[in-house]
């Protein structure tokens, strides 16, 4: 972080502080006409005692919070059960998406497994096919990192244009958190893979009974058979007990309630790698096998379901940039629709394969602004324009839609989604 | 600034040492047990374009018909064509580069045992692998016969599986990303004067297809309780409103109210007091439509309790409901929202 050429020097940030503050000083618009109730009156919670220490034995946000939720798009599927909904991203700061506000993509509803009844089989082209039970893999040695996990299918709403206000419903279909689990490799040397072999299936145990094809490469370099999610057991959400975690690769493959991983040398072509999950092009033809992430960014605030409500001057701009290649060392931002580009300032850990949050402040005039995030990752890919897309891809994709977001802010400070041309 | 310094080379030693892998070990951790042939074969389900994992059985058309109008047309319709945004599995030929490319089995599916595996595993929704062999190899030759890829004589077994290829086999290549857009999306990007002029061209308030704020949801959830008349000594508005949001579990399949239609499960208008099976153009299974159940506060908490158990061969995929609080509101919840 300290070597990113975008940080202002010592000098030059005493220098713009001081001026800042002067502007501030001199700019301030709000005065205190009489003293604030807020200050000057008792208040309830000065005076009262509060709830004491088991009030909740689990804790939830403040009932302040309470519109912190994720939301789904009705008219987007047949019925909530094989749906989707969205991680209120607007609502959120850092890089962690708490447990309870990742959101959820499952086919067959929420698997309710007893953990006790909980069986991982390994077999196919293995020496020894085996069982394991939780309390075995909790037995192997573990990793913790942390990881996005992306939809593949996040922005395919707007492939043919802007459709849904609020990034929330956008790029609202990602979390990341950490994991801990065993490394796939470890279950896979103790069943001992046989030479040929070349892919694996990972299968769920809930009633959409889920396989993807993964290729052998990837299962020994970095998946993780994962038991946790930010330190608690995963949500059943999630894939309680066990979910596959493939760093990097579109969301449909981290298999959820994971009970199965056969070995084989060819991939299987299910449903979810053929009908799904592959990107039609506009000749016809369609790509299949597109696992990896493109590196994305959006602008979570301001942005429709945030819009600004503090009228000119000092003005946060923050965002998240994310990439299945790598690390996202640079993001810019533009205020006027991708004309000019200023570098944001990067904040927080900067992991593989993890999610980013940048910001940009500026003294905001009042006049509308064309907000526009630009992520460029650690192996110099930079986020493209959904113009530059749609020119490999045509409209009929669905799926990998990582194109510059566009959020158009009037004088007063709200925020609708927009394309620009 | 030497101790920044330090500073920082202890954060990066720290961050390598984070990094580390968990270790390997020689001949592995003797952990686990070997998996018993019945236990592979009972969860070893997967199908291969190759033929590999597919069952010895058969199954014809006219049979697939008959099972695909009884168990598939409530979502999919009974010629594949789907009943409102669930899959359409038939027709769509010639649309793959067209605006509204229309993907099914026979238009885009590459290969025939992708479908004979997913409807094995998956299907019918709500009710997974409660299909035998010849009724998967059934349906799978009556899709085959919706997409005119066989005739009404076909019959589809282990044998000739695979001598018929899909029609859009080749429809289908690997990623090129790497080859095709990457040298494209790796140029250093332009920083200022990017462009001569800006303009807005599509806005997503014109289409507003966004979902309601959380405020507005609850301003209309509010609408139903203030219909119903207070005077009556019906269910008290609380546990009415509870039952609303227990039946969001039910509304997968079954709607109720003005306008109700039936989906995968029959419209519940009118469903506390009524016989069973009664809902108008709902094919119920022989096992619902015969029961003689009267639909009344207890059987219905019986029946909700656990749909399988109450009534052996009934239809409904779903599990039951814990909670005795829950049963109670949505059954509330059902005989207001449903009153005529």
């Amino acid at each position: 972080m300290s070597q990113n050429p975008t940080n202002p020097t010592r000098r030059g940030f005493l220098a713009g502080a001081a001026m800042a503050g002067g502007a501030a000083v001199a700019g301030r618009v709000h005065a205190q006409a009489a003293p604030d109730p807020a200050i000057t009156e008792l208040q309830p919670w000065n005076q009262y005692l509060g709830p004491g220490v088991d009030a909740a034995p689990y804790g939830m946000p403040s009932p302040h919070e309470a519109h912190v939720i994720r939301r789904n798009v009705p008219w987007l599927t047949a019925d909530s059960v094989s749906s989707v909904n969205f991680t209120p991203l607007h609502e959120l700061e850092g890089i962690i998406t708490p447990n309870g506000l990742a959101f959820e993509r499952h086919h067959a509803g929420v698997a309710d497994i007893d953990p006790a009844e909980y069986r991982l089989m390994i077999n196919g082209m293995v020496d020894t096919p085996l069982v394991f039970t939780l309390a075995d893999l909790a037995r192997f040695p573990r990793e913790n990192r942390t990881y996005f996990l992306e939809c593949a299918a996040n922005g395919g709403m707007e492939w043919r244009g802007a459709q849904l206000n609020g990034c929330q419903f956008t790029h609202g279909m990602i979390h990341n958190v950490v994991y801990t689990g065993v490394p796939l490799r470890l279950l896979l040397e103790e069943a001992g893979v046989q030479p040929g072999a070349l892919w694996v299936l990972p299968e769920g145990a809930d009633a959409s009974a889920m396989t993807r094809s993964v290729p052998l490469e990837k299962a020994l370099d970095d998946c993780l058979v994962a038991t946790h999610m930010n330190g608690e057991r995963l949500r059943p959400e999630q894939g309680y007990p066990v979910r596959l975690v493939v760093p990097g690769w579109e969301g449909n493959m981290w298999v959820k309630w994971l009970r199965r991983i056969e070995v084989g040398d060819q991939p299987w072509q299910h449903r979810e790698e053929t009908s799904k999950y592959t990107d039609l092009l506009e000749s016809g033809d369609a790509r299949r096998f597109t696992w990896v992430m493109d590196a994305k960014s959006v602008i979570t605030n301001p942005s429709p379901q945030a819009p600004i409500t503090h009228g000119p001057g000092p003005t946060v701009i923050t965002g998240v940039a994310w990439s299945g290649r790598g690390t996202i060392p640079r993001v810019d931002v533009s205020l006027d629709g991708g004309m000019n580009w200023h570098t944001a300032r990067m904040s927080g850990p900067s992991l593989d394969k993890s999610m980013h949050r940048f910001y940009y402040e500026f003294d905001w005039d009042g006049a509308p602004l064309l907000l526009q995030s630009r992520a460029m990752d650690s192996t110099g890919y930079v986020q493209p324009t959904k113009e530059q897309l749609r020119h490999f891809r045509g409209e009929n994709s669905i799926y990998h839609n990582n194109g510059i977001q566009t959020w158009a802010i009037d004088s007063d400070g709200r925020a609708e989604n927009v394309e620009v041309g | 600034m030497k101790k920044l310094l330090i500073c920082t080379a202890i954060l990066a030693a720290t961050a390598a040492l984070a990094q580390e892998s968990a270790p390997s070990r020689e001949g592995g951790y003797g952990l686990g047990r070997p998996a018993l042939t019945e236990e592979i074969a009972a969860w070893d389900i997967d199908i291969r374009p190759d033929g590999l994992g597919l069952p010895v059985g058969s199954g014809d058309v006219w049979t697939g018909e008959e099972l695909f109008v009884d168990q598939c047309s409530a979502c999919h319709g009974d010629f594949g064509e789907a009943v409102g945004r669930w899959p359409i599995l038939a027709g769509g030929f010639g649309s793959l580069d067209q605006e509204d490319p229309v993907k099914t089995v026979g238009s885009y599916w590459p290969y025939l045992s992708t479908v004979w595996d997913y409807v094995h595993r998956a299907m019918p929704y709500g009710n997974a692998q409660s299909l035998t062999d010849d009724e998967v190899y059934a349906i799978t030759a009556y899709l085959m016969y919706l997409n005119n890829m066989v005739d009404d004589d076909f019959e589809l077994s282990n044998e000739n599986f695979l001598e018929i290829p899909m029609p859009n086999e080749a429809g289908f290549f690997m990623d090129d990303r790497d080859t095709v857009e990457l040298p494209e999306f790796m140029a250093e990007p332009c920083m200022t004067g990017c462009a001569e002029g800006v303009e807005i061209t599509m806005r997503a308030a014109v289409l507003d297809v966004t979902p309601e704020t959380a405020t507005d949801a609850a301003e209309e959830q509010a609408e139903p309780e203030t219909a119903a008349d207070p005077a009556a000594s019906g269910p008290s508005p609380e546990l009415v409103a509870a039952g609303e949001s227990v039946f969001r579990q039910c509304s997968s399949c079954h709607q109720i109210g003005e306008g109700a239609r039936n989906g995968a499960g029959p419209v519940l208008n009118g469903i506390v007091g009524m016989a069973a099976g009664q809902a108008e153009g709902f094919r119920y299974s022989p096992a619902m439509a015969q029961s003689g159940i009267v639909w009344d506060e207890a059987t219905l908490a019986e029946f909700l309790a656990d749909p399988r158990g109450y009534l052996r061969g009934n239809r409904m995929g779903f599990g039951g409901l814990r909670s005795e609080e829950d049963i109670a509101a949505v059954i509330a919840y059902m005989q207001v929202a449903g009153a005529p």
